[in-house]
């Protein structure tokens, strides 16, 4: 969506309202459906292969960095063939490292930027955090808008900034962490999924990880349906990746339903549909064995990273 | 190993400004196995005699009638048919019961019971729930969430008022009318006999109760633990049997009041038949609720709560919202938003937990829609069904939908009491208020918009005896249920539905 297009774009103050009751009956709607057996297992091989691996701590080291890494890669490979993680999400100074470390597997690399994870930084760094990223080889970045604007109202501000940036990302794909948890009200949770997508998002995500509530069910829904309405309306589709929160696989398998039934098919791949998590994976790969072997292992076998 | 998926199809063309020709697809390659409930959790007798006086007793007719499960047509036990001598019998241990021991007892003492009959119905809730989806269809997902605890939560509800009749009528006194004859339908048969025994009783009256001819195994149930409770003999008595067991217990003339909830059609003979005599009554008949989405409705939200008001039950629900009158401003939205969302509802196995829409009651029942979606066609409207699969063998019906409908249209004035919605669209408000009520029904209505000040405006002028506002089906023992014109008269819940079991007098 190039800039000229801004007299086609939708009054943002005008999205369409949001019932919250309704949104929360409906999710919970989502997690009555039993999942077991073949569509348990075929289902957490699915959330598997479309986990960011995350790490995203003041802390990081490239030490830390190139162990998650092999991790992304052979997820337990005491049970060869398990398909590996969709990315490892990383911070900019960290892309570098991570990038040598999953070279060949076909895992992507993702960047978060933009003065992470608060966004309070003025454009043009924000700009250069993320150019420096790509540069480092970052495949998808994941950006966040500046909520202070958003709650001032300055629509157009948090518009014209996220082009921005997408056009920073040159080849990279762009994801627009909304952080849902700040925005107060699943009406304003619409209204940024709209403004991200317009912009030109690529993906729209919840939640930075830093803030409670993070990615949550009914936040997850109500994106989800604005990018059903987006790809009624444009023909483009947006990914959707929630982030922070889900670290059972039950509860990954309940987000797998939710996409299933408001956007279908095309959805259910890596291509469009990631968590963002850290813990998730070895729950889910618990979860695996035991439904391959029949019988539950203890957390110990299974690597932390 | 890689994650195993089909093959993904190709992108959907990419028009610029033409998007009626991007499609979801929702039958996806990841889908969910089977997970069907046991039917080893529920006994169900191979026959089953009458709860007349405590005890099962023979039918003096000496008949008995055979009872299937609609999603299967095979049978499941057989029931008694009562005859009017049977009635007779039911009637004298009620009559027996209320003059000496009901009437007389404190009513913290009958509140136990009652208290006693809830718990018992939550602890069977697993064994209910089952049977209820064996005998009539639903889907054990709606029996299990809804009929059962709600059943169980009308019980606890009107146990707390046995005791308490003087706060409810402040300054009478709330006399019992006698023995309630009770006549109830088959779309919620536990839920109705609990709407129905639970005022009674609590009010101090006795009741002799008569099933639905196709659902009497959960009332048996209920006959099992009110037994088991050790309710003195007679309070409550439940029979079987078909429209004649009713008409005799209608004409009975030991009978002091009717509560029936059934077709407009056999209540309208009901009043005839009472008409001149003491009997009081109260109907709970026919609807046809007109479910409102103005163009400032929270759509996606509208869609779910017009879809649950719809489908819900496969549509055997007196209060559907079976007229949606959309704006037309969102006309075309709405109606791709629905589709959308019937792809995505499952029809099948009753007994399976993914299952959201179950089996249609009886092969008549069946008969009577399929009729509906002939008239309709020939009415000019454009019918749209799921497509999902449907099993062999039992009674089918896909949710469906008409567009193009027009007011005058019998499938927009008419019950057809299943799972089958028809689309009008309206422009003004004041338009659609006077299209919502030009319907001889008045049971309930639906209305979706953000502003506060049209839903107030809406309900006052809309004549539907329940109105929900960005909802639909919600029930709750504490609000009273009934409808207003053909939807029959007085109030089931709530204070109003103790009124109607009491006589008040001055203290």
């Amino acid at each position: 969506m190039g800039a000229p297009s801004s007299t086609l774009l939708p009054q943002f103050s005008l999205t369409p309202r949001i019932d919250q009751v309704g949104v929360e009956e409906r999710a919970a709607r989502f997690t009555t459906r039993s999942i077991k057996k073949e569509a348990k297992l075929n289902g957490l091989l699915l959330v598997l292969n479309m986990i960011d691996l995350t790490t995203l701590e003041g802390k990081d080291t490239a030490g830390k960095v190139k162990q998650l890494c092999y991790k992304a890669m052979h997820p337990h490979d005491a049970y060869p063939g398990l398909p590996g993680v969709a990315a490892i999400c990383v911070y900019p100074s960290m892309v570098k490292v991570a990038k040598k470390a999953v070279d060949g597997s076909g895992i992507k690399i993702a960047s978060v930027a933009t003065a992470f994870p608060s966004g309070q930084a003025p454009r043009d760094v924000k700009i250069r955090d993320t150019k420096y990223a790509v540069n480092e080889g970052a495949d998808e970045v994941d950006m966040v808008i500046s909520r202070g604007k958003f709650h001032e109202g300055e629509y157009n501000y948090v518009f014209d900034e996220i082009a921005a940036i997408k056009e920073a990302c040159g080849e990279a794909r762009l994801k627009v962490i909304l952080e849902t948890g700040e925005l107060g009200t699943l009406d304003k949770v619409r209204r940024a999924s709209d403004i991200a997508m317009h912009a030109g998002a690529d993906f729209i995500k919840t939640s930075t990880g830093k803030i409670q509530p993070a990615a949550t069910m009914p936040v997850t829904l109500v994106m989800l349906e604005a990018i059903r309405d987006f790809y009624y309306k444009t023909g483009k589709m947006i990914g959707m990746k929630p982030a922070g929160g889900i670290s059972k696989s039950k509860l990954a398998v309940h987000y797998l339903v939710m996409v299933k039934e408001v956007l279908g098919e095309d959805w259910l791949t890596n291509q469009w549909f990631r968590f963002g998590a850290s813990s998730l994976a070895n729950d889910v790969l618990m979860q695996i064995v035991k439904e391959k072997t029949g019988v539950y292992q203890s957390a110990n076998y299974f690597s932390i990273d | 190993m890689s994650v195993t998926k089909k093959k993904s199809r190709t992108n959907p063309k990419r028009e610029n400004g033409k998007s009626n020709t991007i499609k979801l697809k929702f039958d996806t390659s990841w889908s969910y196995a089977p997970a069907p409930e046991s039917k080893s959790a529920a006994s169900i007798k191979p026959q089953y005699d009458l709860f007349i006086n405590g005890e099962w007793q023979k039918p003096l007719s000496k008949k008995y009638f055979e009872t299937f499960n609609p999603a299967t047509e095979e049978k499941l036990s057989e029931v008694a048919d009562a005859g009017s001598a049977d009635v007779d019998k039911a009637v004298k241990a009620a009559r027996n019961a209320y003059d000496n021991v009901w009437k007389k007892m404190v009513p913290k003492e009958r509140a136990k019971y009652i208290f006693r009959i809830a718990r018992m119905i939550q602890e069977r809730a697993r064994e209910l729930a089952i049977i209820e989806t064996l005998d009539g269809g639903k889907p054990i997902r709606e029996s299990r969430d809804f009929d059962v605890p709600t059943a169980a939560n009308h019980f606890f509800y009107y146990a707390g008022w046995a005791d308490k009749l003087e706060y409810a009528f402040p300054n009478r006194k709330a006399v019992p009318l006698g023995v309630a004859g009770q006549i109830i339908p088959w779309n919620f048969p536990l839920l109705m006999a609990a709407w129905k025994i639970a005022p009674a009783i609590a009010t101090g009256n006795t009741v002799v109760l008569k099933t639905a001819e196709s659902t009497p195994l959960t009332a048996l149930k209920l006959a099992e633990i009110i037994e088991e409770s050790g309710l003195p003999p007679g309070v409550v008595n439940i029979i079987t049997g078909a429209g004649e067991t009713g008409a005799a217990l209608v004409n009975h003339p030991g009978v002091d009041k009717i509560a029936f909830t059934g077709s407009t059609d056999v209540g309208k003979i009901i009043q005839r038949a009472i008409a001149g005599t003491h009997k009081k009554a109260t109907l709970e008949l026919g609807g046809k609720a007109a479910n409102i989405i103005f163009d400032d409705a929270p759509i996606d939200q509208a869609v779910e709560g017009v879809i649950n008001g719809i489908y819900f039950n496969q549509g055997h629900v007196c209060c559907a919202g079976s007229r949606l009158y959309v704006q037309e401003s969102i006309a075309k939205e709405v109606i791709r938003k629905l589709k959308d969302r019937m792809s995505s509802l499952i029809v099948g196995d009753p007994m399976d937990k993914n299952t959201d829409i179950g089996a249609i009651n009886s092969r008549s029942q069946l008969e009577t829609i399929q009729k509906y979606l002939k008239i309709g066609r020939e009415e000019g409207a454009e019918m749209y069904e799921s497509g999902c699969p449907l099993p062999g063998k039992g009674y089918w019906c896909r949710p469906t939908l008409f567009t193009n409908v027009a007011q005058s249209n019998r499938i927009a004035q008419e019950e057809i009491f299943g799972p089958v919605l028809s689309v009008l669209t309206f422009r003004t408000d004041d338009e659609v208020i006077e299209k919502a009520n030009n319907s001889p029904y008045g049971l309930s209505a639906g209305v979706w918009t953000d502003k506060g000040s049209k839903i107030f405006n809406m309900t006052r002028r809309m004549r539907a005896g329940v109105i929900w506002a960005n909802t639909f089906n919600k029930f709750d023992p504490s609000s009273p249920f009934g409808g207003y014109k053909e939807s029959g008269f007085g109030r089931e819940g709530g204070l109003h539905g103790l009124a109607a079991y009491v006589t008040l007098e001055n203290v």
